[in-house]
């Protein structure tokens, strides 16, 4: 039986297929419950309730939306580029799901196991801009056109120091496998072993480059209400809006993901004494989550030429300046090697 | 077939149509997007190869930064397409010779093609046992170090001369200051008046429009 799966072209097909569904389902699974959480975060810091009609406490809520936008009309404006219209949501739905594949959720359990796997989650999140642009263009009307653009700026712009930052990451571990970035944050300290220490201000930046990047508020001008309607989105109704909405979210809890596996330790267990797993990489994921959820319930959106300042004239000479730093600490091996964990050894 | 023999021709089949696509297209726009269907298969030509290094920076340099431009410059542009198709047929005739001449080139080019039969002994030596990515950062950064810093200035002065050529400050026009705007003290811009209902204010406030 192990013979079929390892050897036979048939075996290998299926039991990558398996995997991959093992990862989405879930993924999808828990989407649901974390749009209804969001909103329900949402809500409670407005005082209000939030969804709570369908099924116990609104729990099903995410589920009746799925069938509504499913059974819906798909409405394609008549001056829309109609392929490019249909392709874009897909385009944003299929980049945001990829991308998990090189992601580990536990010690070895990992769909791709390549060396570039950050490189290839930062290739992937560049493709998803096109999801966006595309849509924008695509529509035909000039809402969407202003709020594409705007989002391809800023896409661009916050992933410069984004990437810097991961560099500073990848110098101290000395690879680019989230496996290994994760395995040279455990030691004896702790939780004050994990990168968040040694890369301390780099945590905020990158949380907030990662906001930036997922469009989420505050940083939410491509679809900014007050100024745009919905920005790219206004012309999409139906299932490519449902793609455009789950690739947007999944989006961001891969950027939660990231931010657990870079800095937090993954799937290492924090208190001392209790065996790591790929609970605590689930628990850290919706604690960064729910982070996410109040920033956007308790700020105000930023104004666009602010947005720009904060990219270019704050977080990229920061995280640059940061980078020639963790290089020099790194290379005399200062503290120990805190900043060149391959001397550590393991 | 293998699953790599499988992959490389998927691959070079959308990257031979996207390239040909980006040609035939009518709108700009679309020959951008199949141009970068096309990147996006050479870079999984490079991962069947074993270059993932270089796979990836394809995606990030070449389809995440430079087509983004690409496809900001083109949707920005306000192409007449009849005018354009007129003047193509102007000159197609001209566009046909030179087609028929390039085509001659190669085909003489093409036809006394041969290996050198000492060829294939001389195919640089497989790097052994190192990921490519350290490969080529020892060879950058360590063998070519000065080369590589060259380079980088050349790009820098590219840079410096654009901006020199390009940047005028104009005077005339209203310019945001950040910094202002961030220190700017309520206490000294802001004046509060008790208005008596029915009365108004009587004189311009003094001080209220600084």
């Amino acid at each position: 039986m192990a013979d079929f799966f390892t050897n036979n072209w048939l075996g290998i097909v299926l039991l990558t297929l398996g995997q991959c569904l093992l990862i989405l389902v879930p993924l999808l699974v828990a989407l649901a419950f974390l749009l209804y959480a969001d909103r329900k975060i949402w809500a409670a810091v407005q005082l209000r309730r939030g969804p709570n009609v369908v099924g116990p406490f609104g729990l099903m809520q995410s589920f009746a939306d799925f069938l509504k936008y499913i059974v819906k009309e798909v409405v394609i404006p008549a001056g829309a580029d109609k392929a490019v219209f249909l392709i874009a949501p897909l385009i944003s739905f299929v980049v945001s799901v990829i991308a998990w594949a090189v992601i580990p959720f536990n010690n070895t359990w990992v769909l791709a196991d390549v060396n570039v796997a950050i490189l290839y989650v930062l290739a992937i999140s560049s493709l998803g801009v096109y999801g966006i642009i595309m849509g924008g263009w695509a529509s035909n009307s000039k809402y969407p056109f202003l709020g594409s653009l705007r989002s391809a700026a800023q896409m661009i712009s916050y992933e410069v120091s984004l990437g810097l930052i991961i560099i500073g990451v990848i110098i101290s571990t000395g690879s680019m496998n989230f496996g290994d970035i994760v395995r040279a944050q455990d030691g004896n300290w702790g939780i004050f072993n994990w990168y968040w220490v040694v890369h301390f201000p780099m945590v905020f930046l990158f949380f907030i480059s990662a906001l930036a990047e997922t469009n989420r508020p505050p940083f939410d001008l491509p679809e900014a209400e007050s100024e745009l309607v919905a920005g790219y989105q206004v012309e999409y109704s139906s299932t490519p809006f449902l793609l455009f909405m789950i690739g947007e979210y999944m989006a961001a809890v891969l950027m939660c993901t990231l931010t657990s596996l870079l800095f937090f330790g993954g799937w290492l267990s924090p208190i001392p004494g209790l065996p790591d797993g790929v609970l605590w990489l689930i628990l850290k994921i919706l604690f960064f989550f729910f982070i996410f959820s109040m920033v956007k319930a308790i700020t105000p959106r930023y104004r666009y030429d602010q947005l720009m300042r904060l990219g270019w004239k704050v977080f990229l000479p920061f995280s640059l300046v940061w980078v020639v730093l963790v290089a020099f600490l790194a290379k005399f091996e200062v503290l120990g090697g805190a900043w060149a964990r391959w001397t550590w050894g393991g | 077939m293998t699953a790599a023999a499988l992959a490389f021709y998927a691959f070079a089949i959308t990257t031979v149509a996207g390239g040909l696509m980006t040609v035939v297209s009518r709108n700009p726009v679309h020959s951008v997007l199949w141009l970068i269907l096309s990147f996006l298969s050479s870079a999984g030509l490079f991962v069947l190869l074993g270059a993932e290094f270089v796979a990836m920076l394809l995606v990030i340099v070449y389809v995440g930064a430079v087509a983004v431009l690409f496809l900001f410059v083109v949707m920005m542009l306000d192409v007449d397409f009849a005018e354009l198709k007129a003047e193509m047929a102007k000159y197609m005739p001209l566009a046909l010779l030179i087609g028929l001449i390039i085509i001659m080139q190669l085909t003489i080019a093409f036809g006394v093609w041969q290996v050198d039969p000492g060829a294939t002994g001389r195919i640089a030596a497989p790097i052994g046992n190192v990921e490519n990515t350290r490969a080529i950062g020892l060879l950058l950064y360590d063998r070519y170090f000065l080369l590589f810093q060259l380079a980088g200035l050349i790009l820098l002065v590219a840079m410096i001369g654009a901006i020199v050529l390009t940047l005028r400050h104009r005077q005339d026009v209203k310019r945001q200051d950040a910094l202002a705007q961030m220190f700017r003290d309520p206490a000294k811009t802001l004046e509060l008046l008790d208005v008596k209902p029915g009365q108004g204010i009587a004189a311009p406030i003094q001080g209220a429009r600084r």
